[in-house]
C-alpha cells in the first residue's frame, strides 16, 4: 500500500476528474436495482450507487457523477476511449475481458449468475426439464454462450432468439414466442416486474453459470485502478466492522484500530493514492457500507427481493471479503 | 482589383498563372488530396495508437475462432462448434433470404396496387390510395415491430392447437410450419423433367412469335407452357415411382408441455422474425413501387391506349402489350433504388432477433471486442449487395430500352 | 285501289311515353358508372368493400369502440375488470404523454422545450407559405439564429439556465432535433457534394462520387453502429463526443450523400443556356452559382429536398436500437412500467406513435405536393 502514490507518469486520471470536478460513470440502460433512471432522470441502484461512492471519497458529493447510459455493445469502447472514466454496469468478469480489451477489473460488487425464467403453467422445477425448449435472451452477452455450452452438455435441444435489447426480450417473452428467458438471476428478478402478470413467472433454482459483476476501469492507470478497488474494499470492511452511515460520526471516535485506521483517525492511507485521509468516512456518511447499499437497491425488502446469498459477507456464509486497511 | 482595371484598359488579356482555370484546378485537387490525405492519416494514426494503448488486437484472425453461440436459423451448415466466419456467412445468406423473397413480394403488391390505383372502379382506386398513403408514411421499424409484437400476439402459441392452413400449413407463434419435401434417388429425373419444361416453353414461345410475325396466326403459348412446365415432371414423377415425399410437420398433443407443439427438425418451419421481417418489408415498399408503377403508366401517352382501342385489342392486352412495355422503362431506374432499399432496409432485423448479417456481427462484435473488423465486414457485404442489384438492374434495363422502335 | 287508303295512317293517340333513360346523373348514376359497369367489375367493387371493412373495421374497433378512455392505471385495462373485450387503453398514453413528447427533459425546465417549439413553428409556418414575404431573413433566422438559441435553450449552461444533459432527452424532442439538424446541415454539405460531382476537375469528382455512393450503399443502420462503437476509437485520447453528437454526426454525413443527388437532379434540370449566359456576364463561379444556378435548382428540388426530410424523419426511429430513446424507442421503453402493463398496452403505444408519425410525414407529402404543382406553373420545360 505504501508505494501507491509512485504511479508517476500514468496517474493522470485523477487529476483529470479533480480538475473537471465529477466523475463520469457508465451504467446500464435500465435494470431495475443496479441502474435505473426514474421517470425525473435521476439514477439509483447497486451499480450507481458505487459510482456515488467513489464521487464522496474523491470529492466528499455523492452527487458529482454523471451517467452515461451504455448498451452492452458500447460498454467497452466507451471505456477504452476515455468517455467514460468508470465502467460500472453489471458487467461480468472474464479473462478475455481483463487481459484483451485494455481493461481492469476493479473487484466485484455482485456475486450473480445466470438463471432461467419460466411460465409456471409449464409445470418445469428444474432446468434439467428443459429439453426442447425455446429461449430468449440477449445478443452479445456471456448468456448466449453460457446457454449453448448447458444445453449442450446436457444433450438437450433447444432454439434461441436473441434480441438487442433487454425490453424486446421481455416483450417476445411475454408473447410466448419463447418458454424460457434466461439472464444472469439478478436481471431475471429485475425484468420479471416488467411482465404482465409477474405472479404467473418463477425462477428456476439452477445456476448455470458464475457472474461476478464488478467495476471496470481502464488499464494503465494504477493510481485510478487502486481507488476504485478500495472503494469496494472499504464498503465491505466496514460492513465488516459494522459501520453504518447511521453511526460513522461516532465510530469516528472508537477504540478498535482497524475502525481508527480505515476513518482516517490512524495512519495516512488516504494519501497514498491522492486521497485524503478521510475518504472511508466520506463514502460511509454519504453512500453507506456494502450491506446498507444492498438492501437499499435490491434486497429483500425491495421489489426485487433478493438475499443476500453469495453475497453475504465471508463471516456469514458468502464471498464479500476484503483484503484489510492497514 | 489591379487585374480588373488592366484589362479594362484593353491591353490583351494575358492570364497570370493565379488566374489560369487549369492551373488553380490543380491548385484546389492538391490541396483537397492533402486534406483527405490527412483526415485519413489522423484517423488511422489515432485508431492504432488507441488500439496499442488499449492492447486490442487488430486483424481477422478472430474468425477462425469458435463462436459458441447458437442460431435460429441457418441456410448452410451450423452449429455452436463452427467459427466466428461461419457464423457471419450464415448472417449474410440469411440477408440475402430475406432480401430475395422480399423483393419478389414487394414487386408483386407494388403492382397491384399501383394498377388498382388507376382503376376505374372509385373503391378500388381508392383502397390503393389508402394502402399507398399509409404505409408509407409510418416508419418501417415501426411496421415491423407491429408485425413481431401486435400480430405475434394474434395467433395461438406454440404448445397449444395451431391454425390451420388448407391443412397443410399451420401457424403459430413458432412460426408457419410447412411439409418438407425428401428427394429420393430417381427425384433427379423429376428435376430434370421440370427444366426441360422450362426449356421447351420457351423454345415455343419464340417458336409461336416468329410464326406469328410470318403469319400472323397465334399460338396458345401461355397454355402449352403451363402444360409443358407442370406437365412434364409430373408425367416424370409417375413414372420413377413418385420419388419425392413430403414430410409434414409433426404436431404433439400429449406429454409433458415442452414436448408439446411442432417437433423441432420435422418439416420446414419457417421462423416468424422472418415472417414479420418480410410481411413489413415488402408492404412497406410495395407503397412505394406502387406510386412508380403509377407514375410510369401515366408517363405512357393517353394516346397509345386510344390507338390500341382503335384497332380492337381489349382492355387486357392493350395493359400488357402496349402499356406496361413502354411504362416499364419509366419504372426500373426508380425502382432498382427500391430493391436497394429493401436490401439495406433489412437490416433493422436487428430489432426483432432475425439473425441477418447486422444482428449475427452485433454478436460477433461483442463476443470479440474487433469492432472496426465487424463494422468493415458490415459495410462491405452492403456495398457489393448494393453494387451487384444495380448492376443487374442496369443490364435488365438496357435490355428494355433495346425494345424500344 | 282501296289498299292505298288502308296504307294512311294518322296516328290518333300519343305514342306510350318510353321509360327514362338509366341515370347517369346523383348518386344512383355515379355507383352506376363506378362501381357496377360491368359484372367483373361488381365483383372489384364487392371484393373492395369485403376487404375495406376487414381492415378497417378491427381498428376501429379498437381504436374507438372497444377502447377505454379513463383509468388511473392498469387495472382500467384489463379484461376481467371491463367485463368485456378491451381495445386500445388511452389513459395509459395520457399518463405518459409528457414522456413520449420530452423524455425524461426534467419537469420543471420543460418550459424551455416548449419556447424551442413555438419559436420553430413560428419561423417554418411562414417559410412554407409562398405569399409570405421577406423570405430572407426568415431563412437567417430559421437557420442561424433559431439553432443558436434552441441550442442554448435545450442544452443550458448559459443565462444561468442549468444544464439538461442530452441522455435525458427523449421522445418527440430527439426525433426533431435529429431530423430538423441532418436536414439543416446536410443541405450545404450536398449542394457541396452535388457541385463536386459535376465538377470539371477529375480528383474532386471522383472523391465525390466515392463518398455518396459509399454513404448510399451501406444501411443506415451500421453507419449508427459506426458512429457510436468506432468512432470513439478514431478520436486523439481525451476527445470526446456526446452520444447524440455522434448520432447526429453518422445521420448527417449519410443524408448528405442522399441531399447530393437530389441537388444534383435540380443541378441538371437547369438549361446550359443559365450557365453560358452567367458566364458571358463575367461571373466568377461562386457568383454564378450563387446568383443565378443555385436559386434555380433549389427551388426545382424542393419537393426532393421534402421527400428526402420525410425519409429522414421516419429513419430517426433507427436511433432507438443504439439505445437513444426518440418517439418509438421512448414509446417502447415505456411498456416496461408494470403499472401500466396489460396485453393492449404495446397496442395502443405503436398505434399512438403510428398516428403521430403518420400526421407528419403525411402533412409533408402533401406539402411538398402542392408546391411541385406550383413549381409546374411556372416556365416548365
Amino acid at each position: 500500500m505504501g508505494v501507491a502514490a509512485a504511479s508517476g507518469a500514468n496517474a493522470a486520471k485523477l487529476d483529470d476528474v479533480k480538475a473537471k470536478g465529477f466523475i463520469q460513470c457508465g451504467v446500464s440502460q435500465g435494470l431495475p436495482g443496479f441502474s435505473n433512471p426514474d421517470s425525473a432522470g435521476n439514477w439509483s441502484g447497486l451499480d450507481v450507487d458505487y459510482c456515488r461512492a467513489m464521487a464522496a471519497a474523491i470529492f466528499d458529493d455523492p452527487q458529482a457523477v454523471k451517467f452515461t447510459p451504455l448498451s452492452a455493445k458500447e460498454r467497452f469502447t466507451a471505456l477504452q476511449s476515455g468517455e467514460v472514466d468508470v465502467l460500472s454496469r453489471n458487467t461480468t468478469w472474464t479473462m478475455s475481458r481483463d487481459t484483451q480489451l485494455g481493461l481492469n477489473f476493479a473487484g466485484v460488487n455482485y456475486y450473480d449468475g445466470q438463471g432461467f425464467m419460466v411460465r409456471k403453467s409449464l409445470g418445469v422445477t428444474s432446468a434439467l426439464e428443459l429439453s426442447g425448449a425455446r429461449i430468449c435472451t440477449n445478443t452479445g452477452t456471456t448468456t448466449e454462450l453460457n446457454v449453448a455450452d448447458y444445453f449442450r452438455a446436457n444433450n438437450m435441444p433447444y432454439e434461441i432468439v436473441a434480441f438487442e435489447k433487454a425490453d424486446e426480450v421481455v416483450q417476445a417473452y411475454d408473447a410466448k414466442r419463447c418458454d424460457v428467458y434466461t439472464t444472469d438471476a439478478s436481471g431475471l428478478y429485475a425484468q420479471r416486474l416488467k411482465l404482465t402478470n409477474p405472479g404467473e413467472h418463477m425462477v428456476l433454482p439452477e445456476i448455470i453459470s458464475k457472474e461476478p459483476l464488478g467495476p471496470v476501469v481502464q488499464q494503465g492507470d494504477d493510481q485510478w485502478f487502486n481507488i476504485a478497488k478500495w472503494v469496494h474494499f472499504a464498503q465491505v470492511n466496514a460492513e465488516e466492522l459494522g459501520v453504518t452511515s447511521a453511526n460513522v460520526d461516532e465510530m469516528k471516535n472508537s477504540d478498535n484500530p482497524s475502525i481508527k485506521r480505515m476513518l482516517g483517525a490512524e495512519g495516512a492511507f488516504g494519501e497514498a493514492v491522492g486521497l485524503s485521509n478521510d475518504w472511508a468516512y466520506r463514502i460511509i456518511k454519504h453512500v453507506g457500507n456494502y450491506g446498507e447499499m444492498f438492501e437499499r437497491n435490491v434486497g429483500p425488502d425491495t421489489p426485487l427481493g433478493i438475499s443476500r446469498g453469495l453475497n453475504a459477507l465471508w463471516s456469514q456464509g458468502g464471498l464479500q471479503y476484503a483484503p484489510p486497511i492497514r | 482589383m489591379a487585374v480588373q482595371e488592366q484589362e479594362l484598359v484593353g491591353k490583351p488579356p494575358r492570364a497570370s498563372l493565379v488566374n489560369d482555370p487549369k492551373v488553380r484546378g490543380i491548385f484546389y485537387q492538391v490541396v483537397l488530396v492533402a486534406a483527405v490525405a490527412y483526415i485519413g492519416w489522423e484517423i488511422v494514426h489515432n485508431t492504432i495508437i488507441n488500439l496499442e494503448k488499449r492492447n486490442i488486437a487488430a486483424g481477422f484472425g478472430f474468425l477462425e475462432t469458435t463462436a459458441g453461440f447458437g442460431i435460429i436459423q441457418s441456410l448452410v451448415e451450423y452449429s455452436e462448434v463452427s467459427s466466428y466466419g461461419r457464423a457471419l456467412l450464415v448472417g449474410i445468406f440469411n440477408t440475402i433470404a430475406v432480401a430475395a423473397v422480399g423483393i419478389i413480394m414487394a414487386t408483386i403488391i407494388g403492382f397491384i396496387v399501383g394498377i388498382a390505383r388507376l382503376s376505374n372502379n372509385w373503391v378500388i382506386s381508392k383502397l390503393a390510395y389508402c394502402y399507398i398513403e399509409i404505409l408509407r408514411n409510418i416508419p418501417l421499424l415501426l411496421q415491423i415491430f407491429f408485425w413481431y409484437f401486435a400480430a405475434l400476439r394474434a395467433v395461438p402459441d406454440s404448445r397449444s392447437e395451431p391454425l390451420s392452413l388448407f391443412g397443410v400449413m399451420f401457424l403459430n407463434i413458432g412460426g408457419l410450419w410447412m411439409p418438407k419435401p425428401i428427394y429420393e434417388s430417381g427425384s433427379s429425373i423429376v428435376v430434370g423433367a421440370l427444366i426441360a419444361g422450362i426449356v421447351l416453353a420457351f423454345i415455343v414461345k419464340r417458336w409461336a412469335h416468329k410464326r406469328q410475325m410470318a403469319t400472323g396466326q397465334q399460338f396458345p403459348v401461355f397454355w402449352t407452357a403451363f402444360g409443358l412446365i407442370i406437365g412434364l415432371p409430373v408425367i416424370a414423377y409417375l413414372v420413377t415411382g413418385m420419388p419425392i415425399s413430403l414430410e409434414h410437420p409433426e404436431f404433439v398433443h400429449e406429454g409433458p408441455i415442452l414436448r408439446r407443439g411442432f417437433q423441432i427438425g420435422i418439416g420446414t418451419n419457417v421462423i416468424p422474425e422472418f415472417i414479420a421481417l418480410l410481411l413489413a418489408l415488402s408492404f412497406y415498399t410495395a407503397s412505394f413501387i406502387a406510386e412508380i408503377v403509377r407514375a410510369g403508366i401515366q408517363a405512357v401517352s393517353h394516346g397509345q391506349t386510344e390507338a390500341a382501342h382503335a384497332l380492337g385489342i381489349r382492355h387486357g392486352p392493350t395493359l400488357r402489350l402496349v402499356i406496361i412495355p413502354q411504362a416499364m422503362r419509366v419504372i426500373i431506374p426508380p425502382l432498382t433504388s427500391q430493391y436497394l432499399n429493401l436490401t439495406k432496409n433489412s437490416s433493422l432485423a436487428v430489432a426483432i432477433a432475425y439473425p441477418d448479417l447486422v444482428s449475427v456481427g452485433g454478436t460477433v462484435l461483442n463476443q470479440t471486442g474487433q469492432a472496426i473488423e465487424v463494422i468493415g465486414i458490415w459495410m462491405l457485404v452492403y456495398l457489393s449487395l448494393s453494387l451487384a442489384t444495380s448492376a443487374f438492374m442496369n443490364w435488365y434495363n438496357q435490355r428494355m430500352a433495346l425494345v424500344e422502335r | 285501289m282501296t289498299d292505298m287508303t288502308d296504307l294512311s295512317y294518322v296516328r290518333t293517340t300519343d305514342a306510350q311515353a318510353k321509360p327514362a333513360p338509366v341515370s347517369t346523373s346523383g348518386i344512383v348514376g355515379w355507383m352506376r358508372r363506378n362501381l357496377f359497369s360491368s359484372i367483373p367489375n361488381t365483383i372489384l367493387t364487392l371484393i373492395g368493400v369485403w376487404l375495406a371493412y376487414s381492415i378497417f373495421a378491427p381498428i376501429i374497433n379498437f381504436a374507438f369502440i372497444n377502447a377505454v378512455w379513463t383509468g388511473d392505471n392498469r387495472d382500467a385495462c384489463l379484461a376481467q375488470n371491463v367485463g368485456r373485450e378491451v381495445g386500445a387503453c388511452w389513459p395509459y398514453v395520457e399518463a405518459y404523454f409528457p414522456q413520449f413528447i420530452y423524455g425524461r427533459y426534467p419537469v420543471e425546465e420543460r418550459y424551455r422545450v416548449d419556447i424551442v417549439y413555438l419559436l420553430f413553428a413560428l419561423l417554418i409556418v411562414p417559410m412554407l407559405i409562398p405569399t409570405v414575404p421577406g423570405k430572407r431573413i426568415n431563412a437567417l433566422l430559421l437557420l442561424v439564429a433559431f439553432p443558436i438559441i434552441s441550442f442554448i435553450l435545450l442544452v443550458g449552461g448559459y443565462f444561468g439556465l442549468p444544464v439538461v444533459e442530452t441522455s435525458q432527452w427523449g421522445g418527440l424532442l430527439v426525433t426533431l432535433v435529429i431530423a430538423i439538424t441532418g436536414i439543416t446541415v446536410s443541405l450545404p454539405i450536398g449542394i457541396l457534394l452535388a457541385l463536386g460531382r459535376r465538377s470539371d476537375m477529375p480528383i474532386v469528382r471522383l472523391l465525390s462520387v466515392i463518398f455518396i455512393e459509399f454513404w448510399r450503399g451501406v444501411p443506415l443502420i451500421t453507419v449508427l453502429f459506426m458512429a457510436s462503437v468506432m468512432l470513439p476509437l478514431f478520436l486523439p485520447e481525451g476527445v470526446t463526443f456526446d452520444k447524440l453528437m455522434r448520432v447526429l454526426i453518422g445521420v448527417t454525413l449519410f443524408s448528405s450523400a442522399y441531399m447530393a443527388e437530389v441537388v444534383r437532379g435540380g443541378l441538371q434540370a437547369i438549361p446550359s443556356g443559365q450557365y453560358e449566359g452567367a458566364q458571358a456576364l463575367g461571373l466568377r463561379f461562386w457568383q454564378m452559382m450563387r446568383l443565378i444556378i443555385l436559386p434555380q435548382a433549389l427551388k426545382l428540388v424542393i419537393p426532393g429536398i421534402v421527400g428526402t426530410f420525410i425519409g429522414l424523419f421516419k429513419d430517426t426511429t433507427l436511433v432507438l436500437i443504439v439505445g437513444m430513446f426518440d418517439l418509438l424507442g421512448q414509446v417502447q421503453s415505456s411498456f416496461t412500467d408494470p403499472t401500466w402493463s396489460s396485453p393492449s398496452q404495446s397496442h395502443t403505444g405503436y398505434l399512438f406513435a403510428a398516428v403521430i408519425f403518420w400526421i407528419f410525414c403525411f402533412g409533408m407529402s402533401r406539402y411538398s405536393l402542392f408546391m411541385e404543382k406550383k413549381l409546374h406553373t411556372g416556365h416548365k420545360r
